[in-house]
């Protein structure tokens, strides 16, 4: 494991960090133990007009919101998210302007990054835990950092008051899902299916022996994302674990030209389900 | 990094460093590490089936049955060895002495063939029965869809939508072999982008599917399996040219370098002799010379990135040597001055095709062409000293290109 680089401690620790944002985990946790299904929404950011759609989801009934911090060559995710992530960078979208537009709102739920390697790497491990803190983001996902990769910005993002969140695919065995589930913070992300993320016609088998494979290894939140298209199979999914996550079937109506409104009806109806299961 | 270095450094044999362990080509750290580079940067769904292909790997390469097959298929279906060629004319025009090693030579026309085998032979050890592979030019599609086809297994090519334009006749080739070609019309629409279409594939197939990827890049054991299958390359001539120097090594092993392969495999033949190793990049996807330490398909490299560190397009007149970043294993072999990394442009690589074409009557690909173009030039400038001995490695033939060279070339004529 190296050590971060001298430069840029010298620049980022310098001053308080000015903390905001709501904790993953406790704010979860507490969701799931009064008896609610968890739903995590995802805008990604520096689309145009996404805050509006973030605020959206989250009157809708969205416990906690995933917000994208666009990479180029985004290999984890489909075309909808693709496609989101190629116009927020046509658009201009950086760290810090992401982050930025969201210090300027109030967002009464957790937020969650989600991002690929190489963007946190080359802002710097430390300057983007700070980027995140300093915008109101708690929390991050890296899919492209798996747990032998992943100490050095685990480390730092402990540091700096962000909580990693790791995911568990289905060939994941035992041992290492053991270790994830020690090593995640805020909740474990469930990857329902063996692929990138998208909207599918029905959801994999696989996904409900994952889910009671996680619940039967962590108290943690467990949280169940890709594939997860409307509110039926928002419930399929939650019925074994704690929660879902839905993102590329409201990105698909966000760059579709839908209104916030129309966003929030979505996840209205996902709420709405998963409060009647 | 050593690309600034002017004129020749000074040997770097194993025996004339001090106190400082030789740099070897032997297997990479824990991890998959050369020096800081490398590693295994993947979504958790991929890494079970890299560690499957890390062992199944480690088991074949110290088993001497597969190595005897991958051997048998290499002489017997692949053509090798391959001869080295003392090319007298050339020699003559530049004032060095050149040697080429003729991978131009081998069953499909290239030294990717090499990886390709082994890699097919791994395939079958796994009990998978479908093979994905990305491609630029289209020479480790060709070559993927020739074993795909001698092992009986389905294959598809990923390949960028500018590629399959530009190279039309190996789009053909790979469909007459049996395989699926599946344009990429994402972002450069160039071999990156093949790239994540391919990964994106086998994350939903990694079952039945191996991915057969091309060159000295990607996550761990890539890098490693794919510089042992084309070290074959390295060994051969070394010894070919040793035969040809009354026993000695060239002064000087040159390889193009897009993410390395053929440049990996010369290399680790010549990175214990005294012989100064230089890759040549293309100006316009040089990541030694221009790019930034970061992660992309899975490994840490040097990288076309910008301040945020989205990756830049690369842009090169062969869409072989089209990508933005570089094998770690030579980053590692850069930075620590075992290896320098050059350039070439496009119009002088243009020439230098032309240039042995018309004097040794051998038409290169464009990637290798980088290779010699940069010699001309370090000839002519007195970089490379008059008398000196070069072997430079020929990794594949120019029949691909003849078409958009034909294009150029009348082009700029009229």
């Amino acid at each position: 494991m190296s050590t971060e680089s001298s430069v840029e401690e010298e620049v980022w620790d310098k001053g308080p960090v000015d903390e905001r944002g709501l904790l993953v985990e406790p704010t979860l946790r507490a969701a799931r133990d009064s008896g609610r299904k968890l739903l995590v929404g995802y805008v990604t950011g520096g689309l145009p007009g996404w805050i509006d759609h973030l605020a959206a989801m989250v009157d809708a009934g969205a416990d906690a919101v995933e917000v994208g911090i666009p990479f180029s060559d985004p290999v984890m995710d489909g075309p909808t998210i693709q496609e989101a992530s190629l116009r927020a960078l046509q658009a201009g979208a950086t760290p810090p302007s992401i982050l930025e537009e969201l210090r300027a709102v109030d967002i009464p739920v957790p937020l969650v990054a989600m991002t690929y390697y190489n963007v946190v790497a080359r802002a710097g491990h430390r300057r983007f835990a700070r980027l995140l803190v300093e915008g109101g983001v708690r929390g991050a996902i890296v899919p492209d950092l798996p747990l032998e990769e992943s100490p050095e910005w685990e480390r730092a993002a402990r540091v700096g008051g962000v909580e990693t969140t790791l995911l568990v695919a289905p060939v994941t065995p035992d041992d290492r899902l053991a270790e994830i589930c020690a090593r995640s913070h805020g909740f474990v992300y469930g990857v329902n299916l063996m692929g990138v993320t998208g909207e599918r016609a029905s959801l994999a088998d696989s996904a409900g022996i994952l889910a009671r494979r996680l619940k039967a290894a962590t108290d943690l939140p467990v949280v169940m994302g890709f594939g997860i298209s409307g509110p039926a199979q928002a419930v399929d999914a939650a019925a074994d674990a704690d929660g879902v996550v839905v993102a590329s079937a409201l990105m698909r109506l966000a760059l579709g030209g839908a209104r916030p409104a129309e966003v929030g009806a979505a996840v209205a109806a996902v709420r709405a389900a998963l409060d009647g299961s | 990094m050593s690309t600034t270095q002017p004129g020749l450094p000074t040997q770097h044999g194993p025996s004339t460093q001090q106190g400082v362990p030789p740099v070897r080509m032997a297997e990479p750290g824990a991890g998959g590490r050369f020096g800081d580079f490398g590693g295994r940067y993947l979504p958790e769904s991929l890494v079970p089936a890299c560690l499957e292909l890390e062992a199944a790997f480690r088991r074949a390469w110290n088993d001497e049955a597969f190595k005897g097959r991958y051997h048998a298929l290499l002489s017997d279906y692949a053509g090798r060895p391959t001869p080295v060629t003392a090319c007298d004319r050339l020699s003559e025009e530049l004032g060095v002495r050149v040697l080429l090693k003729r991978e131009d030579l081998t069953h499909t026309g290239s030294h990717k063939i090499n990886n390709v085998i082994g890699q097919a032979l791994l395939t079958v050890d796994m009990g998978k029965g479908r093979m994905v592979a990305e491609t630029g030019a289209g020479q480790h599609g060709v070559a993927t869809a020739t074993a795909a086809a001698l092992f009986g297994l389905e294959c598809v090519v990923y390949m960028g939508e500018l590629d399959t334009e530009r190279q039309e006749l190996n789009v053909f080739r790979m469909e007459l072999l049996g395989a699926e070609v599946r344009p990429v019309t994402s972002g450069s629409r160039t071999l990156k982008d093949a790239v994540n279409e391919a990964l994106r594939d086998w994350v939903a197939t990694v079952g039945n599917t191996h991915y057969c990827l091309g060159s000295v890049m990607g996550p761990h054991p890539y890098p490693w399996l794919v510089r042992e299958f084309q070290r074959i390359v390295g060994e051969e001539a070394r010894e070919q040219c040793r035969a040809l120097l009354a026993g000695k090594d060239p002064d000087l092993v040159v390889a193009c370098v897009g993410g390395g392969s053929n440049a990996a495999g010369t290399f680790a033949g010549f990175v214990e002799t005294g012989a100064q190793l230089v890759g040549v990049e293309a100006a316009g996807g040089a990541a030694m010379a221009r790019g930034i330490p970061g992660v992309l398909h899975g490994m840490r490299s040097y990288l076309l990135q910008d301040e945020w560190g989205q990756i830049l397009e690369a842009e090169s007149i062969s869409a072989g040597l089209d990508y933005p970043g570089i094998g770690p294993e030579h980053a590692y072999l850069g930075s620590s001055g075992r290896a320098r990394y050059t350039t070439a442009e496009d119009a002088e690589v243009l020439d230098a095709l032309q240039l042995l074409a018309r004097t040794e009557g051998i038409i290169p690909a464009l990637e290798p062409a980088h290779a010699l173009a940069w010699l001309a030039r370090a000839c002519r400038s007195g970089e490379v000293p008059a008398g000196s001995t070069v072997m430079v490695t020929l990794s594949g033939r120019g029949d691909k290109d003849a078409e958009q060279v034909m294009g150029v070339l009348k082009g700029n004529r009229s």
